[in-house]
């Protein structure tokens, strides 16, 4: 107990604080319950959160097409990814709208609709516009959103090498 | 900070009766191991207890990453024991504890037979800790072949070849075990459907049978 709680009493004789026998097997108990408890429950919920906690591997990078088929019109490509889903591995195709701008820079596109989740396609009511089916949501050529979209689509990483086109990991446009 | 959260609802809902009753009950001198030390013995029952809680908690977990499937149910076992955090502890807790729970069990069964706490007016508990018996040995069976490797698919065309033997009905008993004529597909999920809902459900309705009717009865007394 502290002093200045203490001096009202003063007069009195320093009381020893002494725990009660209850209050003392409450505590014991009750500590002994914790320690088993937390003993049996923390592995489980360690073991719950554990997709919380495991590290994000690296984006790898996965050959599409040959450079030279690029155009200046976008063209979807398809190509596979090696996925590890916990104990299921797969190999999901994805597929690509790459195109080139002006100053001959290829750039691949998602086809992921950033409204609500469905695949778009390019030049598909001929306004030579990414459309969606699902929404009419519309982006130009380089992914800008013109309608219902809240964002403009995602980007592919792409690396050029030997002439092909390497596609990685999925980015935030970088065009507009 | 507890205590006038506590008291708050308490005020609304008066709910210290509801624990007060399940919480005081004397404990007699002759069950109390501080006593006697041989009273020991009356702590199975709570150990089977405690065992099943952790038996249930710890199966909720597996379930997060377990599937009942033949080609994925050895993958994702193999994978959950030993790519997930913790996850060859918390199988190993369901694991050995599924051979604790008959232990500690099969010990309360002869503290209670040695002592005659069978016997009037408590038959009819003595009737339902057997029913848990069974319903723990089917958990046990049940359980057993959902990893879905050599030794669960022979241990249980083993017992399904025990149970078929059964005059009559055996063959009936087999094709509803196995849901078809192989341990296949169809009798891995009717397992995995058996031990995660129907005797779990069934265990916690005879638990709190037994529980209700030991606290009605009381303990019986003394040798």
């Amino acid at each position: 107990m502290s002093n200045h709680e203490h001096h009202e009493n003063a007069h009195k004789p320093a009381q020893r604080k002494e725990m009660s026998r209850r209050q003392f097997l409450s505590y014991t108990l009750g500590g002994t319950t914790a320690f088993m408890m937390g003993g049996a429950v923390l592995p489980m919920v360690r073991f719950a959160v554990d997709p919380l906690l495991v590290k994000k591997g690296e984006g790898t990078y996965v050959k599409v097409v040959e450079e030279s088929k690029i155009t200046n019109e976008p063209q979807e490509f398809k190509f596979t990814v090696h996925q590890i889903d916990g104990w299921y591995v797969s190999d999901p195709e994805l597929s690509a709208w790459i195109s080139k701008d002006e100053n001959n820079t290829i750039f691949a596109l998602s086809p992921v609709c950033k409204h609500l989740g469905c695949t778009i396609g390019w030049n598909v009511k001929g306004k030579n516009e990414f459309d969606c089916p699902c929404h009419d949501a519309r982006y130009t050529k380089d992914g800008k959103n013109l309608a219902v979209a809240p964002n403009p689509l995602d980007e592919y990483e792409v690396k050029l090498e030997d002439g092909f086109v390497y596609l990685g990991p999925i980015k935030p446009n970088t065009r507009v | 900070m507890f205590k006038s959260v506590y008291n708050w609802i308490d005020e609304r809902l008066d709910i210290t009766p509801l624990w007060r009753d399940v919480a005081d009950h004397e404990v007699p001198e002759h069950v109390n191991p501080a006593h006697h030390f041989s009273a020991f013995v009356y702590c199975f029952g709570g150990l089977t207890f405690f065992i099943t809680v952790i038996q249930i908690l710890s199966g909720m977990f597996l379930t997060m990453y377990y599937v009942p499937d033949i080609i994925n149910a050895y993958a994702s076992v193999d994978y959950l024991q030993h790519k997930v955090a913790f996850g060859q502890i918390v199988r190993g807790m369901h694991h050995f504890g599924a051979s604790l729970v008959i232990v500690m069990m099969f010990l309360h069964t002869l503290r209670v037979f040695f002592t005659g706490s069978y016997k009037a007016p408590r038959e009819m508990n003595w009737v339902v800790g057997m029913l848990i018996f069974f319903i723990m040995l089917g958990l046990g069976f049940t359980g057993y072949l959902l990893p879905w490797d050599n030794k669960a698919y022979y241990a249980t065309k083993v017992g399904v070849e025990i149970a078929a033997s059964v005059p009559v009905l055996g063959p009936y008993i087999a094709d509803f075990l196995y849901g078809g004529d192989i341990v296949g597909a169809q009798t891995l999920t009717r397992f995995f459907a058996i031990h995660v809902f129907f005797l779990p459900g069934a265990l916690i309705a005879m638990l709190a049978a037994h529980f209700i009717m030991i606290r009605k009865q009381g303990i019986s007394g003394p040798l």
